[in-house]
This record gives structure tokens, sequence and C-alpha cells, in this order.
């Protein structure tokens, strides 16, 4: 069974509880290295998809929270590798696909000879790479592929008509369906716009459509619920995890 | 090190690119280059390309930006031709004087020229980043003379130590932002920009200062910093006598090197020389000379030579001059290093504040520290190649680097 598939069947799970799917964001290795796998877990046991971003020093798509989150994962020595070994070396991990989000470089410098084999046997689904644009993604999506692994399409309100259909004709795992330009972190109250993006988005694409950037809250996983079949929680979660609360607490208000 | 390229390949990819070939329609020099960016900026890029594609070589576009480069740059800048260095280093050494254009160095000829096509785009508002505060203060006054509202953002590292510049900037109208992130200097300052821009892709222009970044930005700075090399070359002519044995010019993100560069290219018999800031030395971390000790790796939206660890993390870099303090460099530079038509070298802090004295007490022109180190290279080539001409990229002044002279040349001497 392609991997790719289970990101897919995750979010339908979640659908037929009536309800968003829950993808979850966490920097690898934030708020404590020690801790990762601990977090992961938590986290997992509330949310639908993982994505675990991969520290990176010049997270350009990334509001503060995360910027902040990735500096001092970095400077407690998280690096891709050591992601990948200790996923690999977890006694469990948890139910929910996992998804690796990084920028290019530190992918690139792996090796995309090495990687997907690696992140295969990491246990790891798909990959997010805010910095590959579609035109730029054929080598790494290739090679994804034959391991079975996915590269998740990011569109954006500004993305013209053909060009998203396009990209949603390609999707892979599940679109993510970005709500705002700009950058990570900052709260949006989903306009109606926005809603009448998320349906272009989901009548062009064969693949689920989770809506990310910005949601924070129940009331806005409530408005959106009905145009999207997932939600993208990240700069929340992570602030959550700054101040020492419990992810799954936080995780569950959303599920509705 | 870049890989080198096998001859027979490296000698067809330099036959294209004199051809004009580069970049490609990938926005690619030979490998080099791309566009990796957010999706978000794909839309962007895309009208950047075709605005330009449309007004670039148009005729009133060009006629404005010719007005615009001859009654307020002040352009064509001289070649000046440096008589006491030819005498003390046994070369004939000519400099091209971009320190003399309008606010001080080259930065203004991509800056005008973007603004004029900015203003064309529609944009509402311009974003730049600056390192030396020179593209800062060009694109404040370039959108001042446009009447376009503009944000500089500059690291808060380099907004210290090149304290004159932001002044000027604010007083020309700009609104100058500091970035606290990151490594605070000029990289953390095109990520800040980035972000930005990202937040309003449609009507925001982002006005980038050096030959770096996603497709088409290495070729549009390149097309409007070739002047200096156009001027230059026929200077070089019609005052020396003939083309240089050898051109040199600083590298940090390589703006005002492509400019001078390019068009001389062709010449197969001109030796094209790059230099970078060695910094403290070789180590990692020590230096900003990307091309002399990096490896291939995807930064700010292109893929180029870095410096950055095993694991693909961007490494903090150092220079005495914050317009080369940058771990990564524009893509045509690292193709024109791994085809071998220009070689790079690098230079180091103290030998480039030797040469800004030098400059200084014996032609009556304080350089910017940058441009020093191209000054300090030629001094080294001219003593190996007795008799040799050479073309000098005299980049930018340096009255900005003054708080840096105060702590180092002119410790205790003031």
């Amino acid at each position: 069974m392609s991997k790719s598939l289970n990101i897919a069947e995750a979010i339908a799970a979640a659908k037929s509880a009536g309800r968003p799917a829950i993808v979850a964001f966490m920097t690898a290795g934030f708020p404590r290295r020690a801790t990762f796998l601990e977090t992961l877990t938590r986290i997992g046991s509330a949310a639908d998809v993982i994505e675990i971003g991969v520290p990176f020093t010049d997270p350009m798509a990334d509001g503060m929270t995360i910027q902040r989150a990735s500096e001092a994962a970095l400077k407690d020595g998280v690096t891709l590798a050591w992601i990948l070994d200790e996923l690999r070396g977890a006694a469990a991990r948890p139910a929910a696909p996992l998804l690796l989000m990084s920028y290019l470089n530190p992918l690139l410098r792996f090796g995309f000879d090495r990687l997907p084999a690696a992140a295969r046997a990491a246990g790891v689904s798909g990959f997010i790479v805010p910095d590959l644009p579609n035109e730029e993604g054929d080598e790494f999506a290739t090679a994804l592929k034959a391991e079975g692994l996915a590269l998740v399409q990011m569109v954006t309100p500004v993305t013209p008509r053909e060009r998203l259909e396009a990209l949603c004709r390609h999707a892979d795992g599940f679109v993510y369906a970005v709500t705002m330009t700009g950058i990570t972190g900052r709260s949006v109250d989903v306009p109606d716009e926005v809603l009448s993006y998320l349906d272009a988005v989901r009548a062009a694409s064969g693949a689920p459509v989770c809506a990310g950037f910005g949601i924070r809250n129940r009331g806005q996983v409530e408005r959106l619920a009905p145009h999207v079949d997932g939600v993208i929680v990240g700069s929340a979660l992570v602030e959550v995890l700054e101040r020492g609360e419990d992810p799954a607490a936080f995780l569950r208000e959303l599920h509705l | 090190m870049s890989a080198m390229i096998d001859p027979a390949a490296a000698a067809e990819l330099l036959a294209r690119e004199i051809r004009g070939d580069f970049p490609d329609a990938r926005g690619r020099f030979g490998p080099f280059g791309g566009r990796y960016v957010p999706e978000t900026l794909i839309p962007a890029l895309d009208r950047l390309e075709a605005g330009m594609r449309r007004w670039l070589k148009d005729p009133d576009y060009q006629a404005d930006l010719a007005r615009e480069l001859n009654t307020w740059v002040g352009r064509p800048t001289p070649l000046s031709h440096a008589t006491t260095l030819s005498a003390r280093w046994g070369a004939d050494i000519w400099m091209k004087r971009e320190d003399l254009a309008h606010t001080g160095a080259h930065k203004i000829n991509s800056a005008i020229g973007q603004a004029l096509l900015a203003k064309r785009l529609g944009a509402k508002r311009v974003v730049a980043e600056t390192g030396a505060g020179q593209h800062g203060v060009a694109s404040a006054a370039a959108c001042a003379r446009l009447g376009l509202p503009v944000t500089v953002y500059m690291g808060a590292v380099d907004i210290e130590r090149q304290a004159p510049n932001v002044g000027r900037m604010k007083l020309m109208g700009a609104t100058v932002k500091p970035v606290t992130s990151g490594d605070q200097t000029l990289r953390a300052a095109v990520d800040e920009a980035l972000r930005d821009w990202v937040s309003d892709p449609n009507g925001t222009y982002y006005l980038l200062g050096s030959a770096i970044g996603p497709h088409p930005y290495p070729y549009l700075v390149r097309e409007l910093q070739a002047i200096i090399g156009r001027e230059a070359r026929v200077q070089m002519q019609a005052q020396a006598g003939g083309l240089p044995t050898a051109v040199f010019a600083c590298v940090g993100g390589g703006s005002n090197a492509i400019g001078m560069f390019y068009p001389f290219v062709a010449d197969r018999d001109v030796e094209i020389h790059g230099i970078e800031a060695g910094g403290r030395g070789p180590g990692l971390g020590d230096n900003a000379a990307t091309i002399c000790f990096g490896t291939p790796g995807v930064l700010q939206g292109a893929y180029s030579l870095l410096l950055h660890d095993e694991h693909g993390q961007i490494q903090e870099t150092h220079s005495v001059s914050a317009g080369l303090d940058y771990p990564g460099v524009g893509p045509e530079h690292a193709f024109l290093s791994s085809i071998g038509r220009v070689k790079y070298g690098s230079i180091g802090d103290d030998e480039a504040l030797e040469a800004l004295e030098e400059l200084s007490c014996s032609e009556g022109i304080l350089p910017a520290i940058e441009t020093a180190h191209a000054f300090a290279a030629a001094k080294r080539y001219a003593a190996t190649h007795p008799g040799a001409r050479i073309l000098i990229g005299l980049s930018g002044r340096g009255d900005k680097d003054m708080p840096t002279l105060t702590r180092t040349l002119l410790k205790g001497k003031l």
C-alpha cells in the first residue's frame, strides 16, 4: 500500500467521524530535544496527521514563532539526520502519518539519493518543502515516489486559476491550501473570499484539501469545516509548547 | 570548491554564455539559479519576469532610464588613471569610478532601473534589503525621486557599523526596519524583505539589490549593472589604449562584479578576477568567501554556492565589510567559476584595510572597504605581472565606513 494513501486515509477517517482532520505542526526537538518523541506521542494522541518541522537557519516563509522554535532547536543540535535516527529508533510511533516539513537546503545536503529510503525507514509518509515550487520539484518528487512517499503541494489565494488546477492535478497526499498571503503565525478571521477560494481548490483536487496558516481556534475550524477536509495548526501549537501547556488538550479543542 | 566541469563542456557553456543563452527558460546559468521560493511568490515572479521582458528593451523605458542615468545619477562615471599606484605597483592601473555615481556606489544603477520598472508595473510600495546600506540609500533615493514609498530592511549589526547610511535613508523618506533575527546582517535582511513581500505580493515591488535571489533577479540586476562594464570597456580603449590584461572587482552577492564582468566575458584574452571577503581566515564562519570555500545548495531563492555546514544549515559569515558579509553568491558567478572563465580569490580583513589606506593616500580616494578587497588583489597581481594593464571596479566610496575605520585604521589617531 502506498504511504501517500495513508495520509489521505487518515484524513478520510476524520471526515467519516464528521470533523475536519487536524494536521498538527511541531518543530522537531522543540521545546527540548530530549523530549522530542514524548512530545510527538502527545501530539499524536490528538492529531490525524503530524508535520515534523526540520529546523533551518533561514525559514523565509515562517513568522516569529516558528523562527524562534527553529533557532532553539538548532541551538540544541537538532538535525535532519538526528530526527530520522530518533524516529527509526522509536519504540512506538504515533498511528498518525508523519510528514517532514523542511526547507530545501537541509534535504539537498542530506542527499536526494539517500533521503527517501532513510525517511521511509523512519516511518515518514511524505514531505512538505515550502521553498520547492512545482517547477523545481521533479527530481525530488520522483525520488520520493520510488519509495512510496508523497510530496505535498501548496497552493495560495494568489495562485492563478489555471496554475491552481494544474497543481491540484498533481497533488499527492493532500493539497496544502495556504489561507492567506504572508508568513505563518498571523491570525486571520477567514473572510468569505477565502472560503470560495478553498471551494475552488477542492473542486480542482482529487486529493483531500487542508487549510493552513493563521489557524488558532475552534471558531476558525467551524467556519472552515464545510470547505475543507482538514486544517493545519502550526504556530498556535508551537506557542502552546513554548508555554509548557498540554498540546493534546489544545488540539482536542479543535475537534468538532 | 565549485565542481569544475571538463574543458570541452566548459568551452561549450562559455560559448552559450557569450551568445546570451543564460539564464535559460528555467532561469538557470548552467546548473545554477532557478526559482526556489514559496508558492505565494511564483505569480509575483511571473509578473515581474513578464513586465521585465515587456519594458526592459522598450524605447520609452530605455529613454527614461538613460535620462535618469545621465542627468540624475551622473553617468557615464569616469575612468581614472591611478598614476601613483601605477608607479608604486609597476603596472598600469585604471579605476572605474562607481564611487562617483549618485549616492556613492554602483547600487544606484539597479535601484533607479528597478524603481522605473516598479512604477510601470503599478507597484504601490517598494521593499528592499541592505547590508552596507548602499543599496538601501540608493533605493531610498530612487523611490524618493519617483514618489514610491519604500521600506528598507537592515540587520541590527549593520545598522550599527554603517550608521551614516541609516540617517541618509531616513532623510530621503525611507522607513528603515532593523532586523534582529538570524545573523542580523544582510542574509537576515533578505529573509525579512522576502517575508514582507510574501505578505503583499500583488502591491509590493521587491527591489533586490544584488545579483542574487530567484529568477529573474540575477538577470535583471546584471542587465542594469552591465552599464559599468560597457562604459569601462569603451573608456579603456579610448583612454588606456586597449582592453585590460585583467579586470578586478569585489564579490559579495556580486552585483557590481557581474556588471563589470559581463561585457568582458566574450573578450577571451581579458583575465577576470572576482575577489571575495577572506575575513579572518579560511575556517567556516571566519570569512564570506563563498566561491572559494562554499559548496552547492539553495538559499534565498537560487541554487548557487553557499557557506553551510554538513547539515545544510547556513553559516554565519565574517567580514570587516558589511557589503560582502553574505554566505551566498549570485548564481552567474557560481557558473562563471565552474566553467573557469572568472577566477575567484579572497582577501582578508587586514589586507583590505591596508589597501584602503594606500588608495586613500596615494590617489586621494577613500573607497568602500568592500572595494578595497579588489585593490588588494590587484596589487598582488601586479607584483607577479609587471607592466600589466589592470582595470579595477571602484564600486563605492568609503564615507559610510567611518565608524569601522575609526575603530580600526584610525584607532588612537583621532
